[in-house]
């Protein structure tokens, strides 16, 4: 395991860091509360889209984001041998 | 089938209760029993073999305290949209735990989040500083839970809320102080199971009352029940703007306030001692991230149900006493009527409950708590599941305080006694420490659980503008940017956690005025609850500038941040 190993390892790790913060941001801050006036003229069943991602869609993407980072990592651990 | 019916309703409220928090509590006490810590590695991180799903489980019950499960639907009902901050705000945090901390800090391998300053900053001021911010935000953060506890007790069991406090007070101290983590992490488990379906039964039950669909999440957009072909929401929101309120989905805090908030929230939850610490207790830097996942799938499927529990709570409500006789009220209303949460006063002497938004006409006040513990009987729900709450309520309760007082005791015995006062102190010296400091913490959250001081409710929710302020920037810069030395890091806990006070101070108890400031002085229009963000903010522009003039750290300090960054090798994880 090579210092240029670690380094191209923890590149790819940012990179998708960075992808998954940035979804992370859109659905609370973008959807739920910057453009929520917008989304709100899109209704749902009973839901306004807007509020919908407020105060329920803005979590169901938390915690997909987090198992989406789990199996990237998992592979990424394996592909630079840091497995365990 | 008729006389099992019979039986149980013949039980009663009371009786049920008796026999619901009494098996959970005999439960807890079985679990701590058992699970006995016998070294520093048990009583500070589980011996740090704790399986990644009941490390999720005991993170949801650590983190989900009775805010969360008491008052939460409560405040969102009245706030609507707003109540989004407290939903995204307490959830958003994980995805920034799993993804920047987490997995670094379990790397790490040592026992608490001053360890991590103190050694990655390789100074005793920066430990010394974060000793103060973890006690700082421990405290203030315990001593409403213990109020919580008291205040459940003398609701359902009619004692007096400060006899409530002191069963409390020795129930936790028997667990947290025999089992250390590795007893409050399995108790932590059993309480998550008891309050998750103690949370979900009354929803369920209502919602099928209301809409005829079994899952809250989907009821709360569904059409009524009565087949009039109405949306739940805009019939609440017809009702509120009828009745002066602002609509329930529009919500009426500003824009750049709600960003603010949830900003602070999110990321004071990402600095909070407590959750961090929870993680260190499983065995490898995959197990960390997953656990973080699994947490959070756990506390989503409360915090999704929580806005359905509010629509629903504040539309009875409102249908059940809007303009109707005080005469003929239901039941619960004079019984809730008793404990003062909620509050008749008949301004126009018509005998009827106007219930509207102009507060010279309005003659309803009522608590937010109400909305969650009063819920089942307002819907008219069986006896046992009225109980079940209590339980709930209890189980979230005790579970957080003793996670508070686990890390309050590490930051004495291991941060303060261990590393500073006396390196040369035996592993057997430094587990009765241990032991002892958990016993002062229970001692003193208890007395303010009995003698709340006035400002205690205002500032639970400003302990995470504290972590916000302090422990976030640190912990990140600490791992992403090597070239952060102690200069840098320290300046910037000690200014964030001072602005964090000062604005604090002035805004929410108002003691640099005569009284408490108008919401018009907020500086950028942002309320004390989100100025965590601004102190965050603050906190980060210093240590960077700061490091720009001062010299970089040694080189064994930076050995170690490229270890941490890298998975393999957790193992190993220990005190040296």
């Amino acid at each position: 395991m090579t210092k240029n190993n670690a380094k191209a390892y923890w590149k790819e790790n940012i990179k998708y860091v960075l992808i998954l913060l940035f979804i992370w941001f859109l659905v609370s801050y973008g959807a739920g509360i910057l453009f929520k006036d917008t989304l709100n003229g899109i209704k749902v069943g009973g839901f306004k889209l807007g509020f919908w991602f407020a105060q329920q869609g803005a979590m169901y993407v938390f915690v997909v984001l987090i198992f989406v980072y789990v199996r990237l990592m998992n592979k990424l651990d394996k592909k630079y041998g840091y497995d365990e | 089938m008729m006389n099992s019916l019979f039986f149980v309703s013949a039980l009663g409220v009371q009786n049920w209760t008796y026999i619901l928090v009494g098996a959970t509590f005999a439960l807890y006490i079985g679990i701590a029993i058992w699970t006995r810590a016998s070294s520093t590695k048990e009583f500070y991180v589980a011996g740090g073999g704790v399986s990644p799903l009941a490390n999720g489980m005991a993170t949801a019950a650590d983190w989900m305290s009775a805010a969360s499960f008491i008052s939460m639907a409560g405040i969102i009902s009245f706030a609507g949209y707003d109540g989004a901050v407290y939903l995204m705000g307490w959830t958003g945090g994980y995805v920034l735990l799993a993804l920047l901390l987490a997995p670094y800090l379990r790397k790490f391998g040592k026992f608490t989040v001053p360890d991590f300053i103190g050694d990655r900053y390789y100074s005793k001021t920066a430990r010394l500083v974060a000793i103060f911010c973890a006690l700082l935000i421990s405290f203030t953060y315990v001593a409403g839970q213990m109020r919580g506890v008291g205040i459940v007790f003398s609701r359902f069991l009619e004692v007096d809320i400060n006899t409530g406090v002191i069963i409390g007070m020795l129930i936790v101290l028997f667990y947290a102080v025999l089992g250390g983590m590795k007893g409050i992490t399995y108790t932590q488990v059993a309480q998550y199971c008891v309050l998750i379906f103690a949370f979900m039964v009354p929803a369920i039950f209502i919602s099928i009352q209301m809409t005829g669909n079994p899952i809250p999440q989907l009821g709360f957009g569904s059409q009524l029940a009565d087949g009039s072909g109405t949306y739940l929401l805009d019939k609440l929101d017809g009702l509120s703007t009828e009745l002066g309120f602002a609509e329930y989905t529009e919500g009426s805090k500003s824009m750049m306030d709600v960003f603010a908030i949830t900003l602070a929230l999110m990321v004071g939850t990402a600095g909070l001692p407590h959750v961090i610490v929870r993680f260190f207790t499983v065995k490898r830097v995959k197990d960390a991230r997953k656990s973080a996942g699994l947490a959070l799938l756990l506390i989503v499927i409360l915090y999704t149900t929580a806005p359905a529990v509010a629509v629903f709570a504040r539309t009875n409500l409102i249908e059940t006493v809007s303009n109707k006789e005080y005469a003929n009220v239901p039941e619960w209303f004079k019984k809730w009527e008793k404990t003062g949460l909620i509050t008749f006063t008949d301004k126009n002497n018509d005998g009827r409950i106007q219930y509207v938004a102009n507060k010279d006409q309005n003659e309803l006040v009522v608590d937010n708590d109400i909305m969650v513990l009063a819920n089942p009987e307002i819907a008219k729900l069986p006896d046992w599941v009225i109980a079940l709450v209590a339980a709930g309520g209890l189980a979230a309760a005790l579970s957080t305080a003793a996670g508070l007082l686990l890390v309050i005791s590490s930051s004495v015995s291991h941060d303060l006694i261990k590393k500073i006062i006396n390196p040369k102190i035996s592993e057997k010296g430094e587990l009765i420490a241990a032991r002892l400091s958990a016993v002062a913490a229970v001692c003193v959250a208890g007395y303010f659980g009995i003698n709340p001081p006035g400002f205690v409710a205002a500032v639970v929710a400003l302990a995470f503008g504290l972590a916000a302020a302090s422990f976030f920037p640190a912990i990140i810069l600490g791992i992403f940017y090597k070239r952060m030395n102690k200069e840098g890091a320290i300046a910037g806990m000690v200014v964030g956690i001072i602005a964090m006070l000062l604005y604090m101070v002035k805004f929410k108890l108002g003691w640099f005025d005569d009284a408490v400031p108008d919401k018009n002085e907020w500086w950028f229009g942002i309320s004390p609850e989100g100025f965590g963000t601004i102190a965050m903010l603050l906190n980060f522009l210093v240590s960077i500038v700061i490091m720009k003039f001062t010299p970089q750290p040694p080189q064994e300090v930076q050995d170690i941040v490229e270890l941490i960054r890298i998975p393999s090798g957790a193992g190993e994880a220990s005190d040296h």
